[in-house]
């Protein structure tokens, strides 16, 4: 490991305001904002970008959320190698001009990502419940769900679970009192004001309204998810047999 | 070789994490208490990463299908080879044929079973370690059951060397113990009720100031909905001095986060990548392990240190480590 400080890069260029926090003996936590908007998002996407293109050499790996991006580091490897001091702050040190060369780059366009959906029927039993709560019919919540414009946020909880933005108040609905033991892989979900999909089998308060064909949680491809934080997302309604179509052909 | 007659509670094939993989949501997983893990290669001669056995509780009984040269580290599950006890922390030639067993847990919960050459299991996702939940990587994906067949890699020389010298003693005996092991002072005390040290986790400053008090003045229990991916604790309720949403984001082994019940769970190796909860405390990475050798029903107490205390204490452990690394590396190879 070369533990060279990043070049400085003078510019006119706005600096990002950030902050840094320990998150335990091996990672520092970058936070760029105090709530969750697509500002912050933004920004979170700008210095992911950054970490991905340039990965510094003292990077083991990081975690982006809303409004944060954590970066995990080897402290003892950090010690070793910068005189005697302490870790933290010496990262601190490298982080700085880090973001000052931030300002240069630009997140990555967002992906468009359609994901097709068989709602309702076994796949989605709250539906009508979810209907019945907003005083509408189910094909008008299918409608309201595969017509909105949706932004992955971040990906946690589970492999490839998206936390996605932009769902209609108009479909929101309440957690179930007791959570299903288990909920299939690939199933789509609304809880409260949000909406998203189930990677892997787990246990889930969610209502469940369709599933999908496609698979979220690939971990043989080199990228082992489907959605990254920064995609927007279709949902596009499918009949069941189109369903057993497309999981057929595309697994 | 080596075959498996009983599984035990939860024997699964661990290393040091899957880095690498976090942003993607996919958990660390890795050995509960990476130190034990760690010693345990190392008498074994292997790579510190080399995934083991991570063996919880109540311990398996294996076959060894050839010789092997084996070192079991972390807690004290009284282990057996034939009958006939084996010391931990020390490297131990095992003869073809033989069984080896595990009794009560004498101290703490996770003992380590490294081989020599490490089990050979395919890599998923830059990593040897079993992701429980979604079945991947390790053993077949799962914790071992009866039956199971463990092959392991390709000895290093420092094992061959090891194997060398400690082979010479074994005569007609079932194992040979070698005459040196790991000074008493490096272990860990492992034994019930420990004090860990933490720091002050994120949102410390928004729990009311008694629960920031009973943090540190109460004992807190370790209850039985605990396993890889946290500890549920029972104490004191704690509570946020008023209520605050919070925003999701990065979570670390030894994070402690308080749900709305107010009772702390510590995530530890299995835990997700990402959290909403509340976080009071982090313990320091220097205490992880006697943390993982916590078993349910003892009683935690948490004193605070700094991040600079932190950092500096893990800095001296890793020094120690490094030294005794070295002295291993000298043993084996001047003749022992």
């Amino acid at each position: 490991m070369n533990l060279q400080l990043p070049t400085f890069i003078a510019k006119a260029g706005e600096i990002m305001e950030y902050t840094v926090h320990p998150l335990g003996d091996n990672a520092v936590l970058i936070e760029l904002g105090n709530e969750i908007s697509e500002g912050a998002h933004q920004k979170v996407q700008t210095l992911t970008a950054f970490l991905e293109k340039h990965p510094p050499d003292w990077m083991i790996e990081y975690i982006p959320a809303y409004t944060t991006v954590t970066i995990f580091y080897n402290p003892f490897e950090i010690y070793q190698l910068s005189d005697g001091e302490l870790p933290f702050d010496f990262i601190c040190s490298l982080i700085k001009p880090l973001m000052e060369e931030l300002g240069e780059n630009k997140a990555m366009e967002a992906r468009i990502v359609e994901i097709p959906v068989c709602y309702g029927g076994e796949f989605g039993p709250d539906l009508d419940y979810v209907a019945e709560h907003n005083g509408l019919t189910s094909d008008e919540v299918i409608d309201i769900h595969s017509s909105g414009s949706y932004l992955v946020y971040m990906i946690g909880f589970a492999p490839g679970f998206p936390f996605i933005g932009g769902m209609s108040e108009q479909i929101a609905a309440p957690r179930r009192d007791t959570p299903r033991l288990k909920i299939p892989e690939r199933t789509v979900g609304i809880a409260g004001m949000q909406t998203g999909i189930y990677p892997i089998e787990t246990p889930g308060g969610w209502q469940l309204i369709g599933r999908t064909p496609v698979k979220l949680f690939r971990p043989m491809d080199e990228s082992p998810t489907l959605l990254t934080a920064g995609d927007k997302i279709k949902f596009k309604p499918i009949s069941l047999e189109e369903y057993h179509y497309w999981e057929e052909t595309d697994q | 070789m080596i075959k498996v007659l009983k599984p035990g509670l939860l024997s699964s094939i661990q290393d040091l994490g899957r880095t690498g993989y976090q942003k993607f949501g996919i958990i660390a997983s890795g050995a509960m208490d990476p130190f034990s893990h760690r010693i345990a290669n190392l008498l074994a001669g292997n790579e510190e990463n080399d995934p083991s056995l991570e063996i919880t509780m109540m311990g398996p009984a294996l076959t060894f299908e050839e010789d092997t040269l084996i070192s079991i580290c972390g807690g004290d599950l009284s282990p057996s080879i034939n009958g006939k006890p084996i010391r931990t922390w020390r490297s131990v030639f095992v003869k073809k044929g033989s069984e080896l067993k595990f009794g009560g847990c004498q101290k703490g919960c996770r003992a380590y079973l490294a081989a020599a050459g490490g089990f050979a299991v395919p890599e998923v996702m830059n990593s040897k370690s079993t992701y429980l939940r979604a079945g991947l990587g390790g053993y077949k994906g799962r914790a071992l059951k009866s039956g199971d067949v463990l092959e392991t890699g390709k000895p290093s020389l420092q094992s061959l060397k090891m194997t060398e010298y400690l082979s010479k003693q074994l005569l007609d005996k079932t194992f040979v113990e070698n005459d040196w092991g790991i000074a008493s002072k490096l272990i860990p005390e492992t034994a019930g009720n420990p004090e860990i040290r933490i720091t002050r986790g994120r949102q410390f400053d928004l729990f009311s100031r008694e629960s920031r008090e009973q943090l540190f003045n109460h004992a807190f229990e370790v209850t039985a909905q605990s396993d890889r991916m946290g500890y549920r604790l029972k104490g004191p309720a704690l509570a946020l001095s008023e209520h605050a949403e919070q925003i999701s984001e990065a979570v670390n082994f030894g994070s402690i986060q308080v749900p709305p019940d107010g009772n702390p769970i510590v995530l530890l190796a299995d835990r997700q990548t990402t959290g909403g909860y509340p976080k009071i405390g982090q313990v320091a990475a220097v205490d992880l392990p006697l943390l993982a050798q916590a078993k349910p029903g003892d009683a935690l107490r948490f004193a605070e240190i700094s991040n600079e205390q932190a950092q500096q204490l893990l800095i001296k452990r890793e020094m120690k480590l490094k030294e005794l690394k070295q002295g291993i590396f000298l043993k084996t190879r001047g003749g022992n």
